[in-house]
């Protein structure tokens, strides 16, 4: 339960994380708050020979509004994203999410960027930038690019970052007029990893319906006005999922179908 | 940029409950065992290391986190809050005087953990009803109390607290 021997790294800027990144390649990780990193070094399922840490950098802690999006900076913790004042009215579903996410001792230090570059399936995050369609900004001693959710998440805890590049924001869309979003999670303690994890956002045209937990990555589909069950019975069964020590696939698919259920007919009657 | 070998000792120095502490870590050791075993503060309690049943639990400039998800050098020169530095010799603090009042502790594992998550609820929000209280206390482990007690204490004081305000 102690992590193996590593190398500390605490940079000054982005540009000195970028370099030791160029440097060490696989052999160095970024540490923001640590919360999955850290238990997952504990447990010694990760040993990276350099931790570079990033919570202490200014240039990576701002909440910003930037073309129809909420930026958030990779330095900025969930609770720090939870108490920003703007957050209920630019985009709901995450101060519904955001609670979610661990517990209230892990949200002060885990960050929102570090929930998605760890890429666990059964996440809240991740979920919600699937969800809302949103992009994480990856910076390297290359350059920087944009990627969109769906080719971010490429599987269980696997991502499209590069060995030399770190994540230095998100953006999650701000939630569009006449939009509306639900969220339910079943867990086996409030806090804990979710089994089964829904959110939709819609409008009056469709429904947009994530699911985690299930696949090995977030499941989305955009469905039109009326959805049925057979539809939601589809998109259960397409999720795949398997059986393990938390619950199994087919119980994992009666919750996407009744969650799904529930969440879909919350944003329905939201909108009517 | 401050850069740590590893295998290496490294000077390490912070507070601990207002006082200038110092020592010397390599960079792989986790605070909750700096705290014990290299400062003698034995009042942060280690249980599953993994940052899950919250008995670590400590502040670091006023923030609730698991000691045992942190490494000691990252605490230089931030200042920490362990269960040691609520009460006065003499006696306990209203927190503390709470959970023994409604027996909210048994054999005490899980308790300076919560008292430290607590402690920081009451002072951001002290008008935390006791859903709010029983979601915070939800990232600790007690397997004594049934966690009545410990949230019939913390409603007693977040009132008391709430009404003078």
């Amino acid at each position: 339960m102690k992590p193996a021997a590593f190398d500390y790294a605490c940079p000054d800027n982005v540009g000195e994380a970028l370099t030791i990144l160029a440097e060490r390649g696989a052999g160095a990780r970024i540490c923001a708050g640590g919360q999955s990193l850290g238990a997952m070094m504990n447990l010694r399922l990760m040993s990276p020979e350099v931790l570079i840490d990033i919570a202490g950098l200014d240039e990576l802690k701002s909440i910003a509004m930037t073309g129809g999006a909420i930026e958030v900076g990779a330095a900025v913790t969930q609770a720090e994203l939870l108490a920003w004042p703007d957050l209920a009215k630019t985009q709901p579903l995450l101060a519904w999410m955001l609670p979610w996410v661990g517990h209230y001792q892990t949200r002060q230090r885990g960050t929102i960027c570090g929930s998605l570059a760890h890429g666990d399936p059964s996440s809240e995050l991740p979920l919600a930038l699937a969800v809302l369609e949103g992009e994480v900004l990856l910076a390297s001693r290359r350059g920087r690019r944009v990627v969109a959710a769906k080719d971010f998440q490429l599987g269980m805890m696997a991502t499209d970052i590069a060995d030399d590049e770190m994540v230095v924001a998100a953006r999650f869309p701000t939630a569009q007029v006449g939009a509306v979003s639900a969220f339910h999670e079943i867990a086996q303690r409030h806090g804990d990893f979710a089994i089964v994890a829904v959110a939709a956002v819609g409008n009056r045209n469709s429904v947009r319906l994530g699911v985690g937990g299930v696949a090995d990555s977030p499941g989305v589909i955009e469905l039109k006005w009326p959805v049925n069950n057979d539809q939601l019975n589809d998109f259960a069964w397409s999720l795949g999922g398997a059986d393990d020590q938390h619950a199994t696939a087919r119980y994992r698919r009666e919750l996407v179908r009744r969650i799904g259920r529930r969440v879909v007919d919350e944003v329905r009657d939201a909108l009517s | 940029m401050r850069y740590l070998e590893a295998g290496k000792r490294h000077a390490v120095r912070f507070t601990l409950n207002g006082e200038l502490v110092e020592g010397e870590a390599e960079p792989r050791l986790l605070l909750s065992d700096f705290l014990r075993q290299t400062l003698g503060a034995y009042g942060t309690h280690v249980g599953c290391e993994h940052g899950s049943c919250g008995a670590c639990t400590i502040r670091v400039d006023g923030k609730a986190v698991r000691a045992c998800l942190l490494y000691a050098v990252q605490m230089q020169d931030r200042a920490v809050t362990t269960v040691e530095g609520l009460a006065a010799p003499d006696g306990l603090n209203a927190l503390q005087a709470a959970l023994q009042k409604h027996h909210g502790l048994q054999c005490g594992f899980c308790t300076p953990g919560i008292l430290m998550s607590l402690e920081q609820l009451l002072e951001e929000e002290p008008g935390a009803d006791e859903a709010r209280i029983r979601d915070v206390l939800s990232g600790h482990i007690c397997r004594c109390t049934g966690y009545h007690g410990i949230v019939q204490a913390a409603v007693e004081v977040f009132g008391e607290v709430f009404g003078k305000r």
